[in-house]
């Protein structure tokens, strides 16, 4: 047997990608989350292409009377594709990219950092257990205990107009993230460290550090994906809540979870329901987009559900 | 006289939890040597599985080890976690009972048996690493082994997985090679055959292994000494052939008739007999009372009386058979009955 037979029976292993890319699921996913991505990347581009901006109001657009949009499907036009903003008159598809933009990125910013620790937190914790988890352990419950929603709102209240209300949002919410994903990664990773195969790398002399890279995080990776999967639309329906409240981003910045809860009086009356469904869809479409992109990403990964092909 | 390749002196054992200590392994000893098999035989709890796992410095959290162990030259008790490291894999290695929980499933076998070469030799290339793997999976009998390299375990039969992870463990030629239970998970037929591979590695690379087992049959075929373990302490120790012929505790006498045998009908006279238990259960380590551990369930207890209860038995020479052998035997009683009456 030579080296060369060798690295051709190597190289008929399929990469990553295109097994990933093989599956429908999750190739729908990936557009489904990058399309939005990428029309927030362009917001300023998508926007001039359209030939408006979030803020100009268009109140000629608007009947006089209770300030609706006039025209059907709330105002659509070629103007404006996806019509305008009840009372202001505000472009909608220039305030959805531009809301993208800023709520997705949040909610972005705060799931990778907060999942990331807890990554780091519950795999330290599975491996070396003992009073690193007990102590760890306790921090959790009292994270649990403690009042994260008013400690929000109360920072947010308080943080100076002169700092990134933005990038102070993610920091606070991504310090509220972290537990559960910890607990939950922590005791899986405690599980692994617990079996057979871990023994027998170190009966083989691994070091910690190859333990936890080599033998644990393939089994967590699944776990970290789908929690963060469920960590990004909870923390942009936070976001959309503090907007709501009035702790969140700048009045004038447009947001999402902002054009959701603005756009609910206009639902329940159904003077304007396509002030929801515009926005509604595109977070509809970055959550369900990122579950199945998980998912198939999830078991891409996992060597036992790969076809023998 | 050559340096053993295993020597134990006065290894004991203990867990401590919720502030009581229990010792599993008390006032071990045992010397192996290049080439030779020491099979430590006992129940589950006889303390077979932390005597290896005590060599390899594997204890779980919250156990602890006294005494002095030499594998390989090392002295593994007082060795920091980077000398182990150092030690194991390449000095001492291990074969685990259930191959399917000891390779992992996101790993393919290749994986397994390369990262092996490359933690005791990260001179060596992955590729060179992958090609020792495939070599080492033919060494060991595993056809195809250019493709078996990248198969993942549960793609392998029970058989063929634990001649990867007997691959995996002699890669780096040990000169210890620990095999816990290694035949326990196969079927029979297969059983004899990773038996026979074991040994024919031994001889060939001349390494001295540790059988551990609860089967006297596995023994038998593949020891040259026997250490039986009762309650974490030595009960007998001797060559396979004094234990068998002269065995001098009444505990090996109770495990040996507690194992089938093709041969049971010459044994009684031509008789059926049926398989003796040895009656009671293993002896809780808690409640360990002052005299010998098996008094309570050994036959001959009451022969010799209240000695049994009240004093712990030590080893003692015993007559053998074989040329400059060592026989000894932790038992009050100095020559045992004839196996039948024993039995009875």
């Amino acid at each position: 047997m030579s080296i060369i037979e060798i690295q051709q029976a190597e190289g008929r292993r399929t990469p990553l990608l295109r097994r990933f890319l093989r599956k429908p699921s999750g190739v729908a996913g990936l557009v489904m989350l990058v399309v939005p991505l990428v029309a927030g990347l362009c917001a300023p581009l998508l926007a001039r292409l359209e030939g408006q901006d979030p803020s100009t109001l268009h109140t000629n657009l608007l009947d006089p009377d209770g300030g609706r949009p006039l025209g059907a499907i709330g105002g659509v036009s070629a103007d404006h594709w996806l019509g305008v903003v009840p009372v202001t008159g505000v472009d909608l598809f220039a305030q959805i990219v531009y809301g993208i933009r800023s709520s997705l990125f949040i909610a972005f910013g705060a799931s990778i950092l907060s999942i990331a620790f807890a990554a780091v937190l519950g795999t330290a914790i599975g491996y070396f257990g003992g009073w690193l988890n007990a102590v760890a352990g306790r921090v959790i419950d009292f994270m649990f205990g403690f009042p994260g929603l008013m400690f929000v709102i109360a920072i947010m209240a308080i943080v100076p107009p002169e700092m990134p209300r933005g990038l102070v949002l993610v920091l606070v919410l991504a310090f509220f993230g972290w537990t559960v994903p910890a607990r939950i990664i922590g005791a899986q990773a405690g599980a692994i460290n617990a079996r057979a195969f871990v023994e027998a790398a170190r009966a083989t002399g691994a070091p910690p550090w190859q333990i936890i890279r080599r033998e644990m995080l393939p089994h967590l990776f699944g776990l970290v994906v789908v929690l963060f999967a469920m960590s990004l639309p909870a923390n942009v329906s936070v976001v959309a809540g503090l907007s709501f409240l009035g702790v969140g981003l700048r009045g004038d910045v447009p947001d999402l979870g902002k054009l959701l809860s603005d756009s609910l009086p206009w639902i329940y009356s159904g003077a304007d329901v396509w002030y929801m469904l515009f926005p509604g869809a595109v977070v509809f479409l970055i959550v369900f987009g990122a579950t199945l992109a998980g998912d198939a990403l999830r078991d891409v990964l996992d060597v036992r559900t790969e076809d023998a092909a | 006289m050559r340096d053993p390749v295993l020597q134990v002196e006065d290894l004991s054992v203990s867990f401590t939890s919720g502030g009581v200590t229990t010792d599993v392994v008390r006032d071990l000893s045992m010397r192996l040597d290049g080439g030779r098999t020491l099979a430590v035989v006992g129940e589950s709890g006889s303390g077979k599985t932390i005597t290896g796992r005590a060599i390899m410095r594997l204890l779980p959290r919250g156990a602890s080890a006294r005494g002095r162990i030499v594998a390989a030259g090392r002295e593994m008790l007082s060795a920091d976690e980077r000398e182990l490291r150092r030690a194991r894999g390449s000095d001492v290695a291990m074969v685990f009972q259930d191959s399917m929980s000891a390779l992992s499933p996101y790993l393919d076998i290749g994986a397994h048996i390369a990262q092996a070469v490359r933690l005791h030799d990260p001179s060596v290339t992955r590729r060179a690493a992958r090609a020792r793997a495939v070599e080492m999976l033919d060494r060991v009998g595993i056809p195809e082994p250019a493709d078996a390299v990248r198969r993942f375990p549960h793609e392998f039969s029970g058989g063929m997985r634990q001649r990867a992870v007997i691959a995996m463990a002699l890669v780096n030629r040990p000169a210890l090679l620990i095999a816990d239970e290694p035949t326990t998970a196969l079927d029979v037929t297969v059983q004899a055959q990773i038996l026979a591979l074991l040994r024919e590695l031994q001889q060939e690379y001349g390494m001295a292994m540790l059988l551990i087992s609860h089967d006297f049959g596995v023994v038998a075929s593949a020891a040259d000494d026997v250490l039986v373990l009762y309650a974490g302490r030595q009960a007998e120790y001797g060559s396979l052939r004094d234990i068998f012929e002269q065995p001098a505790h009444p505990y090996t006498t109770g495990l040996r008739a507690a194992t089938p045998r093709l041969d049971a009908r010459l044994d009684s006279g031509g008789k059926r007999t049926r398989l003796r238990a040895i009656p009671g259960a293993p002896t809780s380590l808690r409640d360990a009372g002052p005299g010998c551990a098996f008094a309570p369930r050994c036959g001959l207890a009451d022969q010799v009386g209240e000695r049994c209860v009240v004093e712990v038995p030590l080893p003692t020479v015993r007559p053998t058979n074989e040329d400059g052998g060592l026989h000894l035997a932790a038992c009050h009683l100095d020559r045992l009955p004839a196996l039948q009456e024993v039995a009875r």
